[in-house]
């Protein structure tokens, strides 16, 4: 089943570049797809965690007595019962970061509210969950602190004894401090951004169990590679544990770190029964990991006719009380913080602070999005100044091919950023008139640039297997985890372009780490770019190893062949055999039909002390663009219309490539406008769901795409990743509108009608 | 408090099932009857993800009681196909247009807006508009699509 207007204009391939709803499409909207909570075990226990209600406190005491005796309570766990307390996550590879782990659960210190104390199983949920009321902690508080520009001074309480500043990222390049001197133009600014929480509508879930002496869980994740870290905290050899990843109901980074793995192991481990855990709503609103709050200060300086010649950055994140993925992050913004502009002088520090805040981590757009508000705020700030367009401002700076980053770096794809510029806009169409008396209209454009695949030092590899069936029919097994971006289907797709069998003839087996080669987590906008390579890469050698047992069969040349609709066929003769006859056949001469590859990304190195070096595989490059109504009585900002345009490089499934976009420019409507996870004294304000507010389906309008197809990525084919990006304008986007219509830029978010009220007093005040 | 049997109709099948009177119509569905179709998403009724049709009308399954569903009869979404896992017509809309991407929320927007179109049909009116599509999935929340394809989804079937 294709989608007839959506069909890829450009591609000379025959199913990279269609629509086709693939085997999860159909699971789910049939409701037939098992999520990590729908899987039950006999004699399956329920897990619960208990968490710290305090952000910062000694523990001076946890008696597990009255928990213990609670019939139907088969396990109260503390941190005296977990082999190894401790997760280290060197999240930069151990660049320029201080070494500090989080333990499973806490011995003798709490440092955010919500952190895990002990963890209970019991026969049923409700037992469960009185046992952990149950669980007696004596907390001492101690003093917190609860923001980075306090965590930074003097004489802060100490979060971790080694210090508050767990990283601090430099990346410098020519005289900044003279170009600035000599700009005709500098100006600056301070933007701030919140705590996000990912919402996914599915909790963090899982079913743990033994089989044949292995510890095997079936959870939510977007990494299944945890199970090493598993066995770590179990003493367990790796050949022990073993981890499914279940198609996600979302994840956005969220499902990145664990989430109830450690729990899970630990219970089943200790019970040697099955145990599920689910986390409720609640609990993860207050304990999942956040998105960073970011401090952005930037000062730019530029000749008269809007040439930028330097920027200087300064970056602060909030990465609470462990370090997560944090140090990556705040590398992320550093790298990224001049965005798709040349900066021939440039000094960039980005650093990530502990707080007692819940930790922050991983999140769509990884630090990358969120610096996205400052470059295009400067950007629209200098247009301002200089009275130049806000288009021609940014088309006099666009990067080119060939261009250096402040890192040293040189781009060597195209940087197509200008064209979805205009496309963006013109999405849009005429400009809004206001609806009414006390209405403002005003328009907005965000570019950006955005990498796809991990940093470079960690050498990234994926690997893929693939095996053409005595029938003609094709497997894929892939350690790929789903987050419902279609990452298993998209493989299908190129090996079913490169082998010409047919989709419904193509079953993959993705996200086990015991039964599949190992494709590296689906985070960093890698697995189309990494899985993708190695799929394709796969099949091709499958291919030219069955091409000449074809050839010899149907007595052409092996290069005349093509592989199309489940057969071989010669191109100038009338000739050709299924694939089942050509599996048959190398069958017949030992020639083996199944194919392992591994892709490698390209390798280089970063010098954290000059911060030079290398930093990402490639970038996406997209612009959105908005047209906004601020009601001057109210605050109010409605988003009229939305246009959101990337150079993906090749739409393997155009659908969900738009569907990427869509999704992630109304997760970052949310982002810019309405949400704000609010932490006040370490203390997470929404404990509900009513709280949080997500967008729902009458916030705002449809998102219209368009897709520039330039055919330089590194992915398969020429495709650029397209999972993160499409978030990362978005605040960007509505900020320059609202400067439109009021005359004000705003410089915090979410921009609520409060915020914006405040800055059209600000306006008549002036 | 002990458990009691009662007999639940779910799908046009009635099932007997001995509960906890305050357990949850989700917990049962999903935990004793095995419909993984019906999920467990907020429990504060906030994102429709453990949407049923009590007798034809859309709830929340986190905020129903079982025992409140005794004699009304339960519609999951798999309730909505036929024989031999044959797709509802809106169902099939929902495939064409990709308006799952982690599919979670599929079986709330599915039963949600079903029943907006039934409603309009029985109105004697066409079909709703797109912006009544919106306010009737105001309850039922959506992460990944940002909503467009399955609002062009749910519009494609009213069309029918």
């Amino acid at each position: 089943m294709t989608i007839p207007d959506l069909q890829s204009l450009t591609g000379p391939y025959r199913i990279v570049g269609t629509s086709p709803a693939h085997h999860d499409f159909v699971d789910k909207v049939k409701g037939s797809l098992h999520y990590a909570a729908d899987w039950q075990l006999p004699g399956m226990l329920h897990g619960r965690v208990v968490r710290s209600p305090v952000p910062s406190a000694r523990i001076t005491g946890i008696d597990v007595t009255a928990a213990r005796a609670l019939p139907g309570v088969a396990a109260v766990l503390t941190a005296a019962d977990v082999p190894s307390n401790q997760i280290v996550e060197l999240a930069s590879g151990g660049l320029a970061e201080l070494q500090v782990s989080m333990p499973v659960l806490a011995a003798d210190r709490v440092r955010y509210m919500g952190e895990p104390v002990a963890v209970v199983a019991a026969t049923t949920p409700q037992i469960a969950y009185e046992a952990a009321e149950l669980v007696a902690v004596d907390y001492e508080e101690l003093p917190g602190v609860f923001d980075p520009i306090s965590a930074r001074a003097d004489g802060a309480p100490r979060v971790h004894e080694v210090g508050n500043t767990l990283v601090n990222w430099q990346i410098h390049c020519g005289d900044v401090a003279g170009a600035l001197a000599a700009a005709d133009m500098v100006i600056e600014g301070e933007y701030r951004s919140q705590h996000v929480e990912h919402a996914y509508l599915e909790p963090e879930a899982g079913v743990g169990w033994i089989e044949n002496g292995v510890l095997t869980l079936r959870v939510s994740t977007q990494v299944i590679e945890h199970a090493a870290t598993i066995a770590h905290i179990l003493g367990l050899p790796q050949s022990k544990v073993r981890v499914i990843a279940a198609y996600m109901g979302g994840g956005f980074g969220g499902k990145e770190d664990m989430t109830v793995e450690a729990f899970l192991a630990l219970l089943v481990w200790h019970t040697r029964r099955p145990v599920r855990m689910i986390w409720d709503r609640q609990e993860s609103l207050v304990a999942s990991t956040k998105r960073h709050p970011f401090i952005m200060r930037y000062r730019t300086g530029a000749d008269r006719d809007g040439t930028i010649t330097a920027q200087q950055i300064e970056i602060i994140g909030d990465a609470g009380a462990y370090p997560n993925l944090s140090p990556r992050v705040l590398f992320a913004a550093a790298a990224c913080a001049c965005g798709p502009y040349r900066v021939p002088n440039a000094s960039i520090t980005s650093t990530a602070v502990f707080t007692n805040n819940v930790p922050a981590s991983a999140f769509r757009g990884f630090g990358a999005m969120q610096i996205v508000l400052g470059y295009e705020s400067q950007m629209d700030q200098l247009a301002e100044r200089l009275g130049l367009s806000r288009t021609a401002l940014r088309e006099r700076n666009f990067l080119a091919k060939g261009d250096l980053l402040p890192t040293g770096e040189r781009l060597d794809t195209c940087v197509e950023v200008a064209e979805t510029m205009h496309r963006a806009i013109a999405l849009l169409g005429e400009p809004p008139q206001p609806s009414g008396p006390g209405k403002l209209v005003g328009r907005g454009i965000g570019c950006n640039r955005h990498p796809y695949g991990r940093t470079i030092w960690f050498r990234d590899r994926a690997s893929a297997w693939l095996s053409l069936q005595g029938d003609g029919t094709l497997l894929i097994r892939s350690g790929v985890t789903d987050l419902g971006a279609g990452q298993a289907a998209s493989l299908c797709q190129i090996a079913a372009e490169i082998l010409g069998a047919p989709l419904d003839d193509i079953s993959i087996y993705i996200g086990d780490s015991a039964l599949n080669p190992p494709a590296g987590g689906t985070f960093a906008t890698r697995q189309l770019y990494m899985s993708g390579n190695a799929v394709l890469h796969a099949a091709q050698e499958l291919r030219d190893r069955m091409a000449p047992v074809a050839a010899d069969l149907l007595g052409v040349p092996a290069d005349d062949l093509e592989f199309v609709a489940g057969r071989v066929r010669a191109q100038r003769a009338e000739v050709s055999i299924t694939l089942a006859e050509l599996a048959a056949a190398c069958d017949k001469r030992a020639i083996s039909t199944a194919h392992l590859s591994t892709w490698r990304a390209q390798a280089g190195s970063f010098d954290p002390r000059t911060g030079q070096g290398d930093t990402f595989p490639d970038y996406t490059y997209g612009t959105h663009a908005a047209d906004v109504e601020v009601d001057v009585e109210t605050g109010q900002v409605t988003v009229l219309r939305y246009g959101a345009c990337h150079d993906v490089g090749r739409a393997i499934n155009p659908m969900r490539v738009q569907g990427q976009i869509q999704g992630g420019a109304m997760q970052g409507l949310g982002y810019a406008l309405t949400e704000d996870m609010a932490i006040e004294d370490g203390y997470v304000q929404a404990v509900l769901f009513a709280n949080y507010l997500i967008p729902n389906a009458q916030d705002f309008p449809d998102v219209l795409v368009d897709i520039v197809e330039s055919g330089e990525g590194k992915g398969p084919l020429g495709a650029r990743g397209i999972g993160e990006p499409p978030i990362g304008n978005v605040a960007a986007t509505i900020a320059s509108a609202i400067q439109d219509a009021i005359g004000v830029r705003p410089d915090r978010l979410p921009m609520t009608p409060e915020r914006v009220l405040a800055l059209l007093d600000q306006r008549r005040q002036t | 408090m002990n458990k009691r049997q009662i007999v639940l109709s779910v799908n046009g099948t009635d099932h007997e099932v001995w509960v906890f009177p305050s357990a949850t119509l989700l917990d049962v569905l999903h935990d004793e009857l095995g419909l993984a179709d019906v999920r467990y998403g907020c429990g504060e009724g906030v994102c429709g993800t453990c949407t049923v049709l009590l007798d034809g009308d859309p709830v929340n399954g986190c905020l129903t009681l079982a025992v409140q569903a005794v004699g009304h009869p339960v519609t999951t979404m798999r309730g909505l196909m036929g024989p031999g896992e044959v797709m509802h017509p809106l169902q099939e809309c929902f495939l064409r247009h990709g308006a799952s991407q982690c599919g979670f929320c599929t079986p709330g927007m599915v039963l949600t807006s079903l029943d907006l179109v039934r409603r309009c049909v029985s109105q004697g009116r066409v079909r709703p508009t797109r912006d009544e599509i919106r306010y009737a999935l105001v309850g039922n929340l959506c992460r990944c699509t940002g909503y467009t394809k399955i609002l062009d989804a749910i519009e494609e079937y009213a069309d029918q």
